[in-house]
């Protein structure tokens, strides 16, 4: 059976991720509904000539997965899996406003070529002068979980050494505007009490790049091992703790064995029941972790969450921040993902410290 | 002439995003192509429309790009004897 090492990460958020000095500690809680990435300095490693043309996107997936490749020791990988809900979505927004404004003459090519899903990973492959595989998934909120399990089969079928992933989503100014006027991110500009005690309706809306080195022998720098990963579009009232529990047990695992599960809560009031019953029957002797008060809810926003869930498996502490009960935990072993977006695409990945 | 010149060379900063540039780098007949400003070919597809929207001015032959955006003073020269608006 093939094994997979998460032997390197990167990640560029709201917070400052990308500088090796902050930790956990240093995060700041989300306060605002909308809330951009803390920039890291592009040039560092952007060629310049290529940055002039990049969204934010694109220079955060070249931003981040550049530093996973670095933290793995690895130059060029075997294959390229993003995962990104809404692609491009700047340079869409340019396009089709473009052709709004201009009466559909004056179509001008940047914004057209630099709109699609795969830009991403495009330029990744560029960057690194990367000819293999190179796919892009769009799955809405299970998008970076496809990509993970694309890239297990591709090493369990083809026999893939290392594949770099990730996921990857950016702010849309007009679609900020649409989700908040549709209630899918919350109205209110200031969240007074974080959150996770949000009474509203709708998610923090943010955006983020996170990139990991998948390789199958572990390393002095291994984070974790990725086990399974399972993804539903749709479950059924009740069918979640079923299927958790299925999961589980296709892995070999029972809910007690689980040291810490990693929940992708977002402060909608509507949705965050789906975690609210695991959180208060079958986890409530769980150690429990949230992470999107300090990421905001993207369609990748997953990735971050396993990205947290990998420096804490590597740091075997929980700091209070991410703390979301009492239960303490003297070992992070096994470790369970859940997310969830308005009710629909869950998703589950087990990790396993190594 | 010289206003013209300002405002193209405002409007390919802004157009082509060319944060690392100020208008006073730019010298009117510096290259825009090549080993002066460094603009390739996406650019003068932009160029191109920017010169049907902004001037009225429409390129049948796309090879005629190639002079036409030499520098600012040729692109000035040209957009004066041929705008429609």
């Amino acid at each position: 059976m093939s094994k997979y090492f998460i032997n390197g990460i990167g990640c560029v958020s709201a917070q400052k991720t990308t500088d090796t000095a902050t930790g956990f500690q240093d995060f700041e809680e989300l306060t605002t509904n909308l809330v951009s990435v803390q920039k890291p300095n592009y040039r560092e490693y952007i060629q310049p000539s290529m940055i002039r043309r990049m969204s934010i996107g694109v220079k955060m997936g070249a931003v981040a997965s550049s530093i996973a490749l670095k933290d793995a020791l690895l130059e060029t990988p075997e294959a390229i899996i993003t995962g990104s809900g809404m692609g491009c979505l700047q340079d869409s927004e340019k396009f089709l406003r473009n052709i709004i404004d201009n009466d559909e003459q004056f179509l001008t090519p940047t914004a057209f070529i630099q709109s699609t899903h795969n830009t991403v990973g495009a330029q990744i492959a560029l960057g690194l002068g990367c000819k293999a595989y190179n796919v892009t998934y769009v799955h809405d909120a299970t998008s970076f979980e496809t990509s993970m399990i694309d890239a297990m089969m591709m090493m369990m079928d083809d026999g893939e050494k290392n594949v770099l992933i990730g996921g990857v989503d950016e702010i849309g100014k007009f679609t900020f505007e649409t989700q908040k006027l549709i209630g899918h991110v919350k109205n209110e500009d200031t969240l007074a009490n974080g959150i996770l005690l949000s009474e509203s309706k709708g998610a923090v809306y943010g955006e983020g790049a996170q990139f990991f080195v998948l390789e199958n022998k572990k390393t002095n720098n291994s984070y974790a091992k990725l086990i399974d990963v399972a993804i539903y579009n749709e479950l059924s009232e009740g069918g979640l703790t079923k299927k958790i529990e299925t999961f589980l047990t296709k892995n070999s695992l029972s809910v007690s064995e689980i040291d810490l599960v990693v929940l992708g809560i977002n402060g909608d009031v509507e949705y965050d029941e789906h975690y609210k019953k695991l959180q208060n029957l079958i986890f409530k002797n769980t150690a429990q972790v949230y992470y999107k008060h300090f990421s905001g809810e993207y369609n990748t926003a997953s990735a971050f969450g396993v990205w947290t869930a990998c420096k804490l498996i590597k740091e075997q502490t929980i700091p209070q921040s991410l703390k979301l009960n009492t239960v303490e935990v003297t070992s992070i072993k096994n470790v369970l993902l859940y997310n969830q977006y308005r009710g629909k695409n869950h998703s589950f990945v087990l990790l396993k410290s190594c | 002439m010289e206003d013209l010149k300002l405002e193209l060379k405002k409007n390919i900063i802004e157009i082509l995003n060319l944060e690392d540039l100020s208008i006073e780098d730019f010298d009117d007949n510096d290259s825009l192509f090549g080993d002066g400003i460094g603009l390739d070919s996406i650019d003068a597809l932009e160029l191109i429309v920017m010169l049907d929207k902004d001037y009225g001015i429409r390129l049948t032959d796309p090879k005629e790009g190639k002079k036409i955006f030499e520098s600012i003073e040729v692109m000035a020269t040209y957009i004066t004897e041929h705008r429609k608006k």
